[in-house]
């Protein structure tokens, strides 16, 4: 076994490369379908979903050239009210679809819109894999911590001790951290919104689709039904200052009511919360955001400051973002580089093969 | 030395040759070098390989026999052979688990250097069994191959483990020499495959040739065998393993329906080297995906054909097992997509490296709710490039993911094929649609993904990037014509005899079985599938041979039928259908057209005898004659007609 240095790719660093531009401005209803959308009244979905029809018009590109691909839960009906192409696969297979899709057609902008248990439960293996192989496409999890569709069991990402339908006397399973997990398998662009934060939400759409490489955003989203205010201490006024950690590339980690808060490093890798005002260095000992952080090490730092059970505080925002090539640039640049180098195959030729004889 | 006798040369019409030795010991390889000499040579052949799944199990083990058989002729013959002429044994282990397998009075050469009390005793003999007479029957040739290698090689410097590696090319010289093989293209090989470590290279030559040249000067053979060139159809032939073939036919089928084709597979035995081939293709604008997952690999594949790709998929039946689910949403969406089963002996894990033709009703049924799709199966190793066409030419006329049915033994097995012109295969019409191809009830253009032709019922295709056509999709029913999800009872079952019809009326564009039935008065047809087309017409030719009336036809297409397969089976009084498996095709036969088949089932990982073949059959003609139980005799006298009598002359 050896290895070859495999070059990289030149001229690919924005995720939208390839894809054709629009001939002309686009708008909002240009991308509302015709299907009436059928999820719970006050879903989140509702809000994502108008967050996406308004920001995919400031992408300029074709919207022919959109292709969107999802697996099986709540969230995964979001192809069918797009008026782009779809698929609306089977569950936990959208990354491995998606990933055929977008080796074979770089001339698109591949979207996945999966959940938590889509993503995480069923399709784990399928997601580490497209992060850590750094396919060019764009994954939206939309993380309720419940099971919807099926009716109100626990999710990989339900807090210990939950009650649902299938765990009467509390859930006995330690959840995903999404973020964390997907760090780990050195992800490498990685960013976690909020349903109902629509400036916040967009700015992360917009930064996902112009990384080049596989784009992980977590999008916090209330299932009024089965899990309502899983989220309520980021949107509630009189708590979300205290529990949003605000991660704003080059900005010291500082934020709570009049900014008391911040983040410092604590001890082997590690970081911690800490009144800002008990900090001998005041300010300055704050930590500053730095996305492009190469070591995951970092970001996956930032991450542990996502509560694992009811959640009263987490990070928000662009967790990491770093250049890796892509892998579907990489599997097009072999095929291009073997055409060059031995012209484009002759199937005649192929099949003959060097040793034949010839009968008479 | 010199001799002092001659040595005389036996014609012979067919010669079966086994190699068999430690998974190490390059027996594989030393098979394949004999069989590229004797391809070269112009005789017929056909190969089977039979390896262990461990690599390398402990060496002098029974479990690490790994063997490789030739079957080489001159004139056309169908099978590997039941049973060696000539067995080459390089350690008591490998003479142990071949000899049961060979006939009395066939050459047995053994390799001596290995035959110590304690391995022999490893392997349960007490004694060893070169010299207490228990090989009496066999003209055996023992041999301190190894020691004669070592020797053969000094002059290179190699230490004494290096030197015995040679050894299976000292054993290919001798047996190159034995069945005077053109050696210039084994000199040639080796010359390339070591071209980078000058010392193994010049001792594996040295080795090879000392080899050749020992058969010429001892005296230990009396006779040399000459196997005459086959009488073949004028062309240009090559030979070409199952797996290759298959490879090869992917990327035609891909190149002439004009699309780009992406892999997505799982390593997986025995299906792994079509992967392997494809990965070499990339000039032919073949993308190969290495997957996370069997799941993973399908998954890929639909995506690309989702974008206008051919997508296929590799893999054997436990794989497929995974990718049920996959291929049922490839069957809701009305893509093609082509997914290839190289069946190996199962259930579960099974024995990976064996053959066995048992997933037939996985793939026919083995998905939740009606999910129909075209099956179609190779009957032999150069077959499998026809087949693999004739499932990208359905999967793409027809949206629909088709399966494509090979083996164990058709993979691995080789035979000379006949190459065909590129210009002569089938030019398959992808027909995407990139205009609006109806009328909404604005009355403006509009695209339905599920409007169908009227003659295939084959969906309209339209692929991201085509303006105006964007549309959804997904495994929820759809509406008739516009794909909108519909839970409506009426058209859910409108929609399930739909995509059942589009199925059943691929048969219109299939060719109508052919029945081999000589002279029109057989009353027992013989009737296969897969890889039992060698051992079935050559258990047929026994029969016939020894004067019985049997008819031979063999299926192709296993979804649907040829339309004319029903009258086939009941223009005969007795329908016999022997497979590696318990009964499948024999069990849709009976459901479909209510004809009781007389199913004979052999499920032993092995590809079947022609012998074993030839006396059922043989057997079941006498019996549909009314010839009562003990007068009869074909079928005895079929299955004893053996090589040995070819190789004595007395055919």
């Amino acid at each position: 076994m050896s290895t070859v240095d495999l070059g990289l790719p030149g001229g690919l660093q924005n995720g939208l490369h390839g894809v054709p531009a629009a001939d002309a401005p686009q708008t909002r209803k240009e991308y509302v379908s015709d299907q009436e959308v059928r999820w719970c009244p006050g879903c989140g979905d509702y809000a994502v979903l108008a967050a996406f029809q308004g920001f995919l018009p400031e992408l300029g590109i074709k919207r022919e050239n959109v292709a969107m691909v999802s697996g099986i839960g709540c969230s995964s009906r979001f192809p069918y009210y797009l008026s782009t192409y779809g698929m609306h696969s089977i569950h936990g297979r959208a990354p491995a679809i998606a990933t055929g899709l977008a080796t074979a057609r770089p001339d698109l902008s591949v979207w996945v819109v999966t959940g938590d248990g889509d993503a995480l439960s069923i399709g784990g293996n399928h997601l580490i894999h497209t992060l850590r192989r750094n396919v060019n496409l764009k994954i939206l999890l939309f993380n309720n911590r419940i099971y919807g569709l099926t009716k109100g069991q626990y999710s990989p990402t339900s807090e210990p001790g939950k009650v649902t339908k299938s765990t009467p006397m509390g859930s006995v399973d330690t959840p995903f951290n999404p973020v964390s997990l997907a760090l780990g398998a050195e992800a490498t662009f990685v960013a976690r919104t909020v349903d109902s934060d629509r400036k916040h939400l967009t700015s992360v759409l917009r930064a996902a689709a112009e990384h080049r490489g596989t784009s992980f955003v977590e999008i916090y989203q209330n299932c009024p039904i089965f899990n309502d205010n899983a989220f309520d201490a980021f949107k509630n006024p009189e708590t979300r200052d205290d529990a949003i950690i605000p991660l704003v590339h080059g900005s010291p980690i500082r934020f709570g009511t009049d900014g008391h808060l911040g983040v410092v490093r604590d001890g082997f890798a590690s970081l911690a919360v800490r009144e800002v005002a008990d900090l001998p260095g005041g300010e300055s000992d704050l930590v500053v955001h730095d996305a492009h952080t190469e070591d995951p090490a970092y970001a996956f730092a930032l991450s542990r400051l996502t509560d694992a059970g009811v959640l009263h505080q987490a990070p928000i925002g662009i967790f990491r973002q770093v250049d890796r090539p892509a892998y579907d640039d990489l599997v097009r640049q072999q095929i291009t580089t073997a055409t060059q180098a031995q012209g484009p195959g002759d199937l005649q030729s192929l099949i003959t093969g060097t040793d034949t004889w010839t009968v008479n | 030395m010199n001799r002092t006798v001659t040595i005389e040369v036996k014609q012979l019409d067919r010669v079966v040759i086994r190699f068999a030795g430690d998974s190490g010991d390059g027996m594989q390889l030393t098979g394949d070098r004999f069989t590229a000499e004797t391809a070269s040579f112009g005789n017929d052949l056909s190969t089977l390989p039979n390896f262990p799944a461990e690599i390398r199990a402990p060496a002098g083990t029974l479990p690490g026999v790994s063997s490789f058989q030739l079957h080489f002729a001159d004139h056309d013959i169908l099978t590997p052979g039941d049973a060696p002429d000539v067995l080459i044994a390089m350690n008591p282990a490998a003479l142990k688990a071949n000899l049961k397998d060979v006939p009395r009075g066939a050459t047995v050469i053994v390799d001596t250097a290995d035959f110590t009390a304690r391995n022999l005793k490893r392997i349960g003999y007490d004694e060893n069994p070169l010299e207490n007479g228990e090989l009496e029957a066999y003209h055996v040739v023992a041999l301190n191959l190894t020691g004669m290698t070592v020797e053969s090689v000094k002059e290179f410097g190699l230490s004494r483990k290096d030197a015995s590696r040679a050894k299976n090319m000292y054993a290919l010289g001798l047996v190159s020499w034995l069945f005077q093989r053109p050696v210039e293209s084994t000199i040639k090989f080796l010359e390339t495959k070591f071209a980078s470590k000058p010392d193994i290279r010049d001792a594996n030559i040295a080795a090879f040739r000392a080899g050749y040249n020992f058969g010429e000067t001892a005296e230990e053979f009396s006779v040399r065998y000459e196997v005459k060139p086959a009488v073949m159809p004028t062309g240009t032939y090559r030979n070409i393993s199952g797996n290759l073939a298959l490879a090869y036919g992917l990327v035609a089928g891909a190149q002439r329906a004009g699309l780009a084709m992406v892999l997505g597979a799982y390593p997986i035995t025995p299906a792994s080297d079509v992967l392997h081939e494809l990965s070499k293709l990339k000039r032919f604008n073949v993308t190969t995906i290495q997957a996370e997952d069997e799941i993973a690999g399908v998954g890929a594949a639909l995506g690309a054909s989702f974008g206008g790709a051919l997508g296929v998929t590799t893999s054997s039946g436990p794989g497929i097992s995974l990718k049920s689910e996959t291929i049922g949403l490839g069957v809701m969406l009305e893509l093609p997509l082509v997914v290839c089963d190289i069946q190996r002996a199962g259930p579960s894990t099974g024995m990976p490296t064996k053959t066995e033709q048992a997933d037939l009703l996985q793939v026919m049924f083995g998905r939740n709710g009606e999910a129909p799709l075209p099956v179609v199966a190779a009957q032999s190793p150069a077959d499998c490039f026809a087949i693999a066409v004739e499932a990208t030419r359905i999967a793409v006329t027809y949206r629909t993911p088709v399966i494509v049915l090979s083996d164990g033994y058709l993979a691995n097995g080789s035979e000379p094929w006949q190459i065909p012109s590129v210009d002569s295969l089938p030019t398959i019409d992808p027909n995407f649609t990139v205009e609006p191809n109806a009328t909404g009830a604005d009355g403006k253009p509009t695209y339905l993904p599920y409007l169908r032709d009227p003659e295939t019922l084959a969906r309209a295709w339209a692929i991201p990037g085509t303006a105006g056509l964007d549309h959804r999709i997904g495994g929820l029913e759809k509406e008739d014509k516009t794909g909108n999800i519909s839970y409506d009872p009426a058209n859910h079952d409108l929609m399930i005899r739909t995509r059942q019809a589009k199925i059943d009326g691929i048969a219109r564009t299939i060719p109508p079985l052919h029945v081999d039935d000589p002279d029109g008065t057989a009353k027992v047809l013989v009737l296969g599938w897969g890889s039992t087309y060698g051992p079935i017409g050559a258990g047929v030719r026994r029969v016939r041979t020894v004067g019985g009336k049997i008819a031979q036809a063999h299926l192709r297409h296993l979804n649907p039928f040829p339309s004319n397969l029903g009258d086939v089976l009941r223009s005969y009084d007795k329908v016999l259908v022997p497979e590696m498996n318990l009964g499948q095709l024999a069990m849709l036969l009976r459901a479909k057209y209510l004809i009781d088949v007389v199913s004979y089932a052999q499920v032993s990982g092995m590809p079947l005898g022609a012998a074993e073949l030839a006396g059922v059959i043989g057997n079941l003609v006498e019996e549909t004659e009314g010839i009562d139980d003990d007068a009869r005799h074909l079928g005895t006298a079929a299955a004893k007609l053996t090589h040995w009598d070819h190789l004595e002359g007395a055919r």
